[in-house]
């Protein structure tokens, strides 16, 4: 057996578990050996009792033995999940896939679209220059916010939006970085693919490199079975790549985004 | 000690569990858990003549007990598989199985012709696809077409041949003596059955593909009602597979007539399941007195 595991599929201890807004948990979940290989951007695998499937969760932040997931119900899975007591043990495939490339000159705009939030935050808190970064976090409304006080612990400023204005500004996460794309070196993106796509073009056309964490349905979660394809172009030619081994995160550039 | 090595067209496996096509890739994720020499074979994700992009995602989704999917056979093509793949795969002590598919009878021979000077242990000829639009599942419907497509395979073909079924068919059973009678050394069963999700708040199937092959739990109990009825049509081994999660499943499959397992779409939820299965098979076997696995296989009492 291999000495250095990359990824192990291994219980977990639940150990703090609260709602944070309607319908999003925040999970604290323990494991001496696998938290502390885990780097920012990488996801997890999650056995739901009584579900066939595993369901993948960002890692929104490492604190010693512990990661730390923040996720929505979404449907039965993520339901089932949010119902876990502390004390209980979860299986966890973990970690996976590829993280974040962080550039230690460099000044970052981490932008969250919603449940896109998370996995900003250890990302953020990873990077050598924060405190001369923003955090751009985009929510539907002022009961959906998430996490901002965790971001204004990390970075320069915090820039909050709201689809309907009852929170912060008024607009996208798009409005707000236009106004600040001139401060910083490289744009962070995770959230929904119209909001990837828009982030991607106002990056292409101000010339600065914008890394996004795609989400795409999930089997294995190690690259096994291929069903998690993701289209990508390398010069002229496209060709499904997969989420979970060779993403979540992809330089936007090379994404193929689909309609 | 139980012995749970078995022996299917004269390839020695470690033990009846063999990894399903496309479940498993090729076998480099796995071996980040496990040695694959845990496992009696593998049969690699299926290959084609020439590379394939496969279909657009999304490619997989759940039922109760069960999973669709739609990958369409994106691989790398054959020549890239014995290059860069089989070299590595052929030195993990557990023995290796092509999957191959093609859109016409001579893609299946050339490949076949191309596996024959190749470290590779069987060939299973996959013509049970459902996710492709041309051949798939197209040349296993039918006893002629099935036949036919054997015996030219099999002409080119030096490896064992095990010949791989689709459930969707009416009389499996036929298909299966079909490929017998024209030189097949074993039968694989199941391949996935069609099937179809759809959101209910957009009217839109959930696979981009709006159908795919279903596998998992809930297909365990057809998957052994086909191994059943193929296992006493027929002479050469029975590679039984469809939803098997646990050693009690493996045991029910072997009893049914089975003489060794894929399992597939367990791995995604627990990729340790070959171990636990073969940890599970071995008590069972030592509480019912066998010292071989193989004296499990078709121990069925009908009614
Ligand atoms: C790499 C990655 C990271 C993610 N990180 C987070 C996160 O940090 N927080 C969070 O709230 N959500 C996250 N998601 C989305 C999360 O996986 C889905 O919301 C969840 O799987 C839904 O499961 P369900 O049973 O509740 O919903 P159902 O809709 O009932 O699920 C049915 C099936 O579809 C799959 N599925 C449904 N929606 C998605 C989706 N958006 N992405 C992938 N699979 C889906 C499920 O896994 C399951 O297999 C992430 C997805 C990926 C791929
Ligand atoms: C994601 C996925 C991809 C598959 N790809 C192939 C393939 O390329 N060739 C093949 O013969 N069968 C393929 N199958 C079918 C499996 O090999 C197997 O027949 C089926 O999944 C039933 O077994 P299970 O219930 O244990 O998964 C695939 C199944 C899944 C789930
Ligand atoms: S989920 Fe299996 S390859 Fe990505």
């Amino acid at each position: 057996m291999k000495q250095v595991k990359k990824y192990d599929s291994q219980p977990f201890e639940l150990v703090k578990s609260s709602e944070i807004a309607e319908g999003i948990f925040d999970l604290e979940l323990k494991n001496p050996q696998l938290a502390k290989i885990t780097k920012p951007g990488q996801f997890v695998h999650i056995a739901v009792p009584g579900k066939v499937l595993r369901r993948p969760i960002s890692v929104c932040d490492v604190n010693g033995d512990t990661i730390r997931i923040v996720f929505r119900i979404k449907g039965e899975g993520t339901r089932i999940l949010s119902e876990t007591r502390v004390g209980d043990k979860l299986d966890l495939i973990a970690p996976l896939g590829n993280g974040f490339e962080i550039n230690n000159d460099k000044k970052y705009a981490f932008i969250g679209g919603g449940i896109g939030a998370p996995p900003m935050l250890y990302l953020a808190k990873s990077c050598a220059k924060a405190k001369e970064s923003y955090a751009i976090l985009g929510f539907a409304n002022k009961s959906a916010v998430i996490l901002e006080n965790d971001f204004n612990d990390v970075v320069k400023k915090t820039i909050v939006t709201t689809d309907d204005g009852s929170y912060g500004v008024h607009g996208f996460v798009t409005t707000a970085l236009a106004e600040i794309i001139d401060e910083v070196d490289e744009v962070c993106a995770c959230g929904p693919t119209p909001m990837l796509k828009a982030v991607s073009e106002i990056c292409s056309k101000n010339q600065k490199p914008c890394q996004v964490s795609l989400e795409e349905r999930m089997g294995c979660g190690i690259g096994a079975c291929l069903v998690c394809a993701c289209k990508v172009k390398h010069g002229g030619e496209e060709e499904y790549l997969h989420v979970c081994k060779n993403g979540p995160v992809f330089k936007a550039e090379e994404v193929v985004w689909n309609d | 000690m139980t012995d749970l090595s078995v022996n299917i067209c004269g390839v020695k496996l470690n033990n009846p569990l063999i990894a399903a096509s496309g479940t498993f890739g090729f076998g480099h994720e796995y071996s980040e858990f496990y040695p694959l020499s845990t496992l009696g074979g593998i049969s690699c994700k299926g290959i084609t003549l020439k590379p394939r992009l496969g279909n657009p995602p999304p490619r997989i989704a759940e039922g109760k007990g069960g999973i669709l999917n739609s990958v369409g056979l994106q691989n790398p093509g054959v020549d890239h598989f014995i290059d860069n793949d089989l070299p590595w795969l052929s030195q993990q002590g557990t023995a290796v199985i092509a999957n191959i598919a093609g859109n016409t009878v001579e893609e299946y021979c050339m490949m076949a012709e191309k596996l024959n000077d190749t470290t590779v242990d069987m060939v299973e000829m996959n013509i049970s696809c459902p996710n492709v639009k041309h051949g798939g599942v197209a040349f296993g419907t039918s006893c002629d077409s099935v036949a036919s497509i054997t015996r030219a395979v099999r002409s080119h073909c030096r490896k064992p041949l095990i010949v791989k079924l689709s459930p969707n068919v009416s009389d499996i059973a036929e298909i299966a003596k079909a490929a017998q009678s024209e030189g097949a050394d074993a039968v694989s069963l199941i391949n996935t059955l069609t099937g179809m999700r759809i959101d209910i708040e957009t009217s839109r199937p959930i696979l981009k593909n709006n159908t795919g092959g279903m596998s998992g739990p809930a297909v365990f109990p057809v998957a052994v009602r086909m191994v059943w009825e193929v296992k006493k049509a027929v002479d050469i081994p029975v590679i039984g597979m469809g939803g098997i999660s646990t050693w009690e499943d493996a045991a029910e499959m072997l009893i049914a007539g089975a003489d060794a397992l894929q399992i597939g779409t367990v791995l995604f939820n627990d990729p340790y399941a070959p171990i636990k299965i073969c940890e599970g098979l071995s008590a069972f076997l030592q509480r019912k007195g066998l010292k071989s696995v193989s004296e499990l296989t078709a121990t069925i009492k009908p009614w």
